[in-house]
């Protein structure tokens, strides 16, 4: 039998894959299954350009129909894999079509959390994840309209930022007692807030959300400490949940995510996971790790486009992120988990500096504002596992590079 | 449009049309050239698209901005006519450009 990939997800992993496949030689049959109704498309601008009408559709979009047709990928768009059988090595559409495969690979990424409250299904309530999303958001995202913003995550700030840019009145809530609880340190977190604050941004800290109030459209939200908000629009960024139904269906080891080793390979052979639905053996973290970013999910997919091919290949990159928000450009390297300092090279008044962040004296992680340079070299460090001391990594006669092993 | 030649490290040479207006990372994925990465789709961000630009075209490409030059100075192996494709634009002026791949984007 002639080989036959079929990737289960049309996003960033699943196309990335098509090319690596066919780009390290893969002559085999390659259909790639997406349940949107568009060709795979770059979901970052999301809550930034393409929310404040910088970029079309067309200019989201990965790479042209075109670029599929002459790689010989069989791209099916707007239909969903109801099941897998993995004893014949088929998947079957929800349109009945069943088709074989050699390997398999889900790169199903994940949806939204939702806001498990009375009234969060109603239309002026919306989340960041599809291009259908922000249509139905762009509608009401209107100069003075009241925004607030359940959620101080990336996706919440990001769509602060637009929203000022675009003059709405702008709230934001977060149950936690700061911004980017979950992914940063506070002294970054309290950059933002300070940033935010003075852009015209109201935050509220701490506050969890209880209720929503209103008729067809939700009106008020209800904080924990029984504070009413006024609100015409609505977005919840409250975090992601891997899409790992079919793999559990099919009675692969989920946990968080789809489980994988460090090739990228589920509890069956034949069967891979990358991307936001995968949680992996992480070959530099040297632990488990669902991460939610385009060089991860970019990453796995040549990864498994190597193990395929029988070439040694392991997902062992140092991780790493970026958020623009206003005029800043804010690149992260690393996972900042465990640290025990927190060092600042720069200045933060000035929007230019980049905070270490050192554990047991190793540079594990590092976030960088308007310092590309620092960024570039943060990779490194961290790739590496450079030992440095904070006297020396605040010092900025001392030139970061020097710091290369 | 015009026509673009992209050298990998190895030397093999193919040759794309490029729309105007395109910028030359997303051209190289549009044709599926290995070689550029474009992680961060074309965001000046993770410097994953680095070419140099071959001597002849220098001059016409124009000199990087600052982030370009800062992201830059942290690629694999920079040499004076690096740049990020990305930050390519394709132009009339830029028919018959050559640009070469580096052998690494990371």
């Amino acid at each position: 039998m002639s080989e036959s990939v079929v990737i289960i997800g049309a996003g960033q992993a699943g196309c990335d894959l098509t090319a690596a496949l066919r780009q390290q030689g893969f002559d085999g049959r390659i259909v790639m299954i997406g349940e949107e109704p568009v060709l795979p498309y770059r979901r970052p601008p999301l809550s930034k350009a393409y929310l404040s009408d910088e970029m079309t559709e067309e200019q989201l979009y990965i790479k042209p129909a075109s670029t599929y047709e002459k790689q010989n990928v069989e791209v099916i768009t707007g239909v969903r894999v109801e099941r897998i059988d993995r004893a014949a090595k088929n998947v079957t559409l929800a349109n009945g079509e069943v088709i074989d495969y050699t390997k398999l690979a889900f790169c199903t990424g994940g949806h939204a959390r939702r806001l498990p409250l009375p009234g969060a299904e109603k239309p002026n309530v919306h989340y960041v994840r599809t291009i259908a999303d922000i249509e139905k958001l762009k509608a009401q995202f209107l100069p003075g309209k009241r925004l607030l913003i359940i959620g101080g995550g990336y996706i919440g700030l990001e769509a602060a930022a637009v929203g000022i840019k675009k003059e709405l009145r702008v709230t934001l809530v977060e149950a936690m007692p700061r911004l980017l609880a979950r992914v940063t340190g506070p002294e970054l977190s309290e950059y933002y807030y300070g940033v935010h604050s003075a852009k015209g941004v109201d935050i509220k800290l701490g506050a969890g959300v209880d209720a929503l109030e209103g008729g067809e459209l939700v009106e008020r939200v209800v904080l924990a400490d029984g504070t009413r908000l006024e609100a015409d629009v609505i977005i919840v960024g409250i975090g992601l949940i891997p899409n790992t139904e079919l793999a559990e269906a099919a009675g692969l080891e989920v946990d968080n995510g789809i489980l994988v080793d460090q090739q990228c390979r589920s509890s069956d052979p034949d069967i891979f996971a990358a991307g936001d639905c995968a949680n992996h053996d992480h070959g530099f973290l040297l632990r488990r790790m669902r991460l939610e970013s385009v060089p991860n999910a970019s990453e796995g997919a040549r990864v498994i486009a190597a193990t395929i091919r029988g070439k040694e290949a392991v997902h062992n990159g140092a991780p790493w992120f970026w958020s623009d928000q206003y005029d800043l450009k804010l690149q992260m390297v690393g996972i900042n988990q465990g640290c025990e300092e927190v060092v600042i090279r720069g200045s933060m008044q000035e929007n230019s500096f980049s905070a270490f962040y050192l554990c047991g004296g190793v540079i594990i992680s590092a976030d960088t504002v308007n310092r590309p340079k620092d960024f570039m070299v943060a990779k490194k460090l961290v790739a590496g596992r450079v030992k440095a001391d904070a006297a020396t990594l605040s010092d900025e006669s001392v030139e970061l590079k020097s710091l290369i092993a | 449009m015009g026509q673009v030649t992209y050298v990998s490290f190895d030397g093999e040479q193919t040759v794309v049309d490029v729309p105007n207006g395109d910028n030359l990372m997303q051209a190289a994925i549009d044709n599926g050239i290995s070689g550029i990465l474009g992680d961060c789709g074309g965001g000046c961000a993770c410097a994953t698209c680095h070419c140099i630009v071959d001597d002849a075209w220098a001059a016409k490409t124009g000199e990087p901005d600052e982030i370009e030059l800062d992201m830059l100075d942290g690629v694999v192996d920079p040499k004076p006519n690096s740049r990020l494709s990305c930050q390519i634009t394709m132009s009339d002026e830029l028919e018959g450009l050559v640009i070469h791949l580096p052998e690494s984007q990371f």
